[in-house]
């Protein structure tokens, strides 16, 4: 998985289409991003709060009671065992020193299941700076403690309330306001997703977690890569960042599981929103669609340009699975390995167990992309008359 | 970087630029409302604001997603969309009126990129439409839309932002047709309590690389504002006033009544 090219492009897919008032801001952006992560002071610092503040490299973890049940080799990249809680750490810390490299004083940011959110707070905690989260209504009704998480770490939370009240509305109000604040105010976006330069440098952030998996799975596999690396896709950042260890292996299969309300490559025609061309859901006119999930954070009808080039060139295959599939996923995770595993992340482990016939016999490597504690609350309900 | 006045492709000006001209070489200001396509009694209202003074106006397609567009327009494009507008019909709706001033559609990339780039500058064509302003196509992204509009006639109006630097401005004047399109603050369209410092400094640095009419919009919202920015500037745009009267009041009386006093405030 290489640079885009000049356009800002992966094949057809890409692009800035965004208003005028940002473009200056993009551009700054790339030669900005360009330049710190040709240096190596800049790498060493992000390093260092990679390993001393979010915990890297996060393990990887052999499921024994998990493989005997499925029938294949199943290994866990352990991303919810980051600060934070999901690999959303990874691309926040990375964008968090731009941001102050650049000398910008606040952040503007997106989120949907909260994780995005809460980890963007804590960076700009950390780094002192200020931080305004915008959410969808609903997602702040059905992750009412990640609304609470980010406000404790000194963020303000605003309702996006327009549209569907998710986080494709989350998004729209963050750009919103990033046009009005651009020359202070820096957006940290929580994907691969949106206008050129986000996709790449979100997936270079990302990119950690992809080359330990290869490390790790060398070790762990008598120097063998798995058959199958599988990650679930919202926007894209996790599946991005596993992805981009194994993309150069063309043995190696890549999956990305979209949930069946959200699936944008599966569904999706190219379209244009957010800033980009991408597989999107929409209408016959160009009306974008809602997604529905029980994931907020894979809640969103578009998904980043590099996942429609992967899916175009065929180097990837995006499949969907069902909200019921993937509460039983949720539960059979928790049971088998004592890992509660984020509703988005269950959405591998569900294709996993509908595929488990022609997995049979081989290592399949699932980026845990985080930890479930998020969606208790919501998934108390769901199986109330089950515990 | 070509000058304006080097680009060897500058077509005479269409009937867009052609009426704004007219009313500025009387040494007036000229006045573009926005309304928004769809949005309740919406054709009798353009009716309206063309016989209140406007010189031309912007009909905006509904999107679903207008990133560029504050509370107002968002809502006048949420309840266009539920009442079934599409492009289609909007054009449709507009190649039967007779407005009696030239037209700009204004949208966003994917309801034209869905459209066909090309279909889309036919289908304006078709429907007496002169231009085009599609919000979030900057001049890096331009080259397929402009290409299909610059065959058919159609003129595009490119934005001018206070962002910009000297050197962007020049190729946002030197690719626009119809006006130049000074943004007047950094931010989304909607009214402002009074007019930003950006309207008139934008408006200055715009009218010192063309001839081509400079008309400012976004934040534009009294006629004081729209007089004081006229100062410098060749015209306005005025977007969320006009939506937000024809929202509260569904009456293209009261809109054109709105547009009547913009009208006397500048020219
Ligand atoms: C744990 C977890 N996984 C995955 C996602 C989806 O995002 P992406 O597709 O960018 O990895 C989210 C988003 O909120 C998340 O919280």
């Amino acid at each position: 998985m290489g640079e885009p090219d000049a356009s800002g492009r992966f094949g057809d897919f890409g692009g800035r289409y965004v208003p005028e008032t940002l473009m200056p801001a993009l551009i700054e952006l790339e030669e900005e991003f360009r330049a710190a992560w040709d240096d190596p002071e800049f790498r060493a610092e992000l390093d260092h709060l990679l390993t001393e503040y979010a915990g890297r490299p996060s393990p990887l973890t052999e499921c024994h009671r998990l493989s005997a049940e499925l029938g294949c080799r199943v290994l866990l990249k352990r991303e919810d065992l980051n600060h934070t809680g999901s690999h959303k750490i990874n691309n926040v810390l990375g964008q968090a020193l731009l941001a102050r490299r650049m000398g910008k004083t606040s952040i503007v940011a997106e989120t949907g299941a909260g994780q995005h959110g809460v980890a963007a707070a804590t960076a700009a905690a950390l780094m002192g700076m200020d931080c305004v989260i915008y959410m969808g209504e609903v997602d702040m009704a059905r992750q009412e403690l990640n609304v609470f998480r980010m406000r404790l770490l000194g963020a303000e939370v605003t309702a996006a309330q327009s549209g569907s009240r998710t986080l494709k509305d989350a998004v729209n109000d963050a750009m919103r306001h990033w046009v009005s604040t651009v020359e202070d105010s820096y957006y940290l976006l929580g994907s691969v997703m949106g206008p050129h330069p986000y996709p790449w440098m979100v997936r270079e952030f990302q990119r950690v977690l992809g080359s330990e998996a290869r490390e790790q799975s060398l070790q762990a596999l008598d120097q063998q890569l798995p058959d199958v690396v599988v990650a679930c896709v919202g926007g894209g950042s996790n599946a991005a960042g596993i992805f981009s260890g194994f993309a150069d292996n063309p043995e190696v299969s890549l999956v990305g599981v979209e949930p069946a309300g959200g699936a944008a490559v599966g569904n999706g025609v190219p379209g244009i929103v957010h800033g980009m061309n991408s597989f999107l859901m929409q209408d016959d006119v160009g009306q974008v669609l809602e997604a529905e999930s029980i994931s907020a954070g894979l809640d969103y009808p578009g998904v980043g340009p590099e996942h429609s080039f992967l899916s175009q060139s065929g180097r990837a295959i995006y499949e969907s699975v069902t909200d019921a599939q993937v509460i039983e996923a949720f539960v059979l995770l928790s049971r088998t390995e004592g890992i509660i595993p984020a509703l988005e992340s269950a959405h591998g482990l569900a294709w996993m167990v509908a595929n488990a016939d022609m997995l049979r016999g081989k290592s399949v490597l699932l980026n845990l992309s985080g930890r479930g504690d998020k969606d208790v609350a919501q998934m108390m309900d769901l199986l109330a008359d089950r515990l | 970087m070509n000058s304006p006045a080097q680009q060897p492709t500058d077509p005479a000006p269409g009937p867009f630029e052609s009426a704004l001209r007219t009313r500025i070489d009387r040494g007036e200001k000229a006045l573009v409302p926005y309304m928004t396509g769809g949005l309740g009694d919406w054709v009798n209202t353009l009716g309206a604001i063309a016989s209140a003074g406007a010189d031309a106006i912007e009909v905006g397609i509904p999107f679903s997603d207008p990133v560029m567009d504050g509370p107002v327009i968002q809502e006048a494009s949420q309840r266009a969309l539920e009442a079934g507008t599409t492009p289609a019909s909007v054009l449709d709706q507009l190649s039967a009126a007779d407005v009696g001033v030239p037209l700009a559609v204004m949208t966003y990339a994917n309801l034209v990129y869905r459209f066909g780039w090309d279909r889309f500058a036919h289908a304006l064509v078709a429907s007496g439409v002169s231009g085009a302003i599609v919000a979030d196509i900057p001049l890096e992204e331009s080259e397929p839309w402009c290409a299909a509009a610059d065959a058919r006639g159609v003129e595009t109006i490119m934005l001018g932002a206070p962002t910009g630097s000297d050197a962007r401005l020049r190729r946002v004047v030197a690719r626009s047709r119809g006006f130049v399109y000074a943004v007047g603050l950094l931010g989304v369209t909607g009214e402002r309590e009074s007019l930003a410092g950006t309207s008139s400094e934008i408006a200055g640095r715009l009218k010192a690389m063309t001839d081509k009419p400079v008309l400012v919009g976004v934040g534009i919202g009294t006629p004081d504002q729209a007089a004081e920015v006229c100062e410098v500037a060749d015209g306005v745009v005025i977007g969320s006033a006009v939506v937000r009267r024809a929202l509260e009041t569904n009456s293209p009386e009261a809109v054109g009544e709105l547009v009547g006093e913009f009208r006397r405030a500048i020219s």
